[in-house]
């Protein structure tokens, strides 16, 4: 990769590129554990996005930093010690903030020291590419993953019960309204279902997307049928 | 005893590492295109899981926690925010050790397991183990059979994923679903199952 490239006109491009054209979790399948797990209502999502975001753009803005120092046999150490230190960061401060939220989203603050988004985004971009370029890739991928955990975390808990952030946005019948909520909206099951819809719409959306990893998946789906 | 039965049949069905609690997810799609290899990684990860809950456990209950540190003169003292760091790198030495000590007496399985040994270090179903244990407060015993059954659980999800995979090329969805649109829908349809467990209770 080419380090002497200045950081200006790439910057956007790098910042807002992960969001729709090249999606950590629709198209790079990386990060989806967490995804999942924390849409079942929007607080709980918007929280893990920016905790997320936090976690891999510093995460890179270090490694970036530190790339001509850390020696390549042990980097993927190197890499972990450095981001599961700011995760211990971020979950401190959470518990110390919002000590419910932080019992709600139990175990995977800490299980963003396994999310694939950061340590491949530590890989593939901090480890060759200057600070400032690094911490940028950093928070557009977070806001890739966010764009998608917000848009769950909206369609469920609207869907599901009828509040956002927990205000009621459609009356229920249960309150003498008329929406009857979609229970299984709330089940882990569903979460699986709109990543499967959306990806589905990005991609008819943005034909191109289809085509790479329709391409990828090609020799498998087609080359042993009669 | 039997509550120790009672765990490993709840953390195996009702509460099923990859289709409960989606730990493991990005390894759980991306290598379960054929079962053999499904079932190799699905091996290693229970393997790997056995081992570091239990050790995970040891260190949090006699390093860690809250005036675990008493034997050594320091009862007041209080580890557990370096709980993250230890247990991702008590995983990472641990999956090391395991890869030399299966070289050297045990080369077939090492041959066998390939490439996913060191993958499972990334694998979040390994450090949410260990982390479930930690929040649940298991004693010794109890987080023996977690790790056991947790990485049972997850083995067994990918197995039978792969199978239906492997029968799923033959399918022809429409273009933007297929590949991993459809996977994912698949995978929604087996959790659906899996939730069918819940109610079960010995």
């Amino acid at each position: 990769m080419n380090t002497s490239t200045s950081a200006k006109p790439r910057a956007l491009a790098v910042l807002f590129a992960p969001v729709f054209d090249n999606n950590p979790i629709a198209l790079q399948i990386l990060g989806i554990c967490s995804a999942l797990a924390v849409t079942a209502n929007l607080k709980t999502a918007l929280v893990m996005s920016v905790a997320l975001t936090l976690v891999t753009a510093f995460s890179n803005l270090f490694i970036s930093l530190l790339r001509h120092h850390i020696p390549g046999s042990i980097r993927m150490i190197v890499q972990v010690v450095i981001i599961a230190s700011l995760v211990i960061v971020v979950d401190q401060v959470l518990r110390a903030v919002a000590f419910d939220l932080a019992k709600q989203l139990s175990v995977f603050v800490g299980l963003i020291i396994t999310n694939c988004i950061v340590m491949g985004r530590a890989e593939a971009f901090a480890m060759q590419n200057p600070p400032l370029p690094s911490f940028l890739d950093g928070i557009g991928n977070g806001l890739g993953y966010s764009a998608l955990l917000v848009a769950l975390g909206i369609t469920r808990e609207l869907f599901g019960s009828g509040t956002l952030i927990g205000f009621r946005v459609l009356p229920t019948v249960a309150d003498g309204g008329w929406y009857l909520p979609n229970g299984l909206l709330l089940l882990p099951p569903s979460a699986f279902f709109l990543i499967g819809l959306f990806i589905w719409a990005l991609r008819s959306w943005k034909p191109e997307q289809v085509e790479s990893p329709a391409f990828r998946m090609a020799p498998q789906v087609r080359e042993q049928e009669p | 005893m039997e509550h120790l039965l009672a765990l490993f049949v709840r953390a195996v069905f009702v509460e099923n590492m990859a289709l409960a609690f989606f730990l493991g997810m990005c390894t759980f799609i991306a290598i379960s295109k054929k079962v053999e290899t499904a079932i190799g990684l699905g091996i290693a990860v229970m393997l790997v899981q056995t081992i570091t809950v239990p050790v995970n456990n040891l260190i949090y209950t006699h390093v860690l926690r809250e005036g675990a540190l008493a034997w050594a003169g320091l009862p007041e003292s209080d580890l557990a925010f370096l709980g993250l760091l230890t247990y991702i790198g008590v995983i990472a030495a641990l999956v090391q050790i395991l890869e030399m000590l299966l070289d050297r007496y045990v080369p077939a399985l090492y041959n066998a397991l390939g490439v996913f040994l060191p993958l499972i270090t990334v694998n979040c179903a390994i450090l949410g183990g260990t982390l479930f244990m930690v929040e649940r407060d298991y004693d010794f015993a109890e987080s023996a059979v977690y790790g056991l059954a947790s990485g049972f659980s997850w083995a067994l999800a990918i197995a039978l994923l792969a199978g239906i995979r492997e029968k799923l090329k033959y399918s022809n969805p429409p273009a933007g679903l297929s590949g991993l649109g459809i996977t994912f829908i698949t995978i929604g349809l087996m959790s659906l199952g899996f939730m069918s467990f819940a109610g079960i209770k010995l």
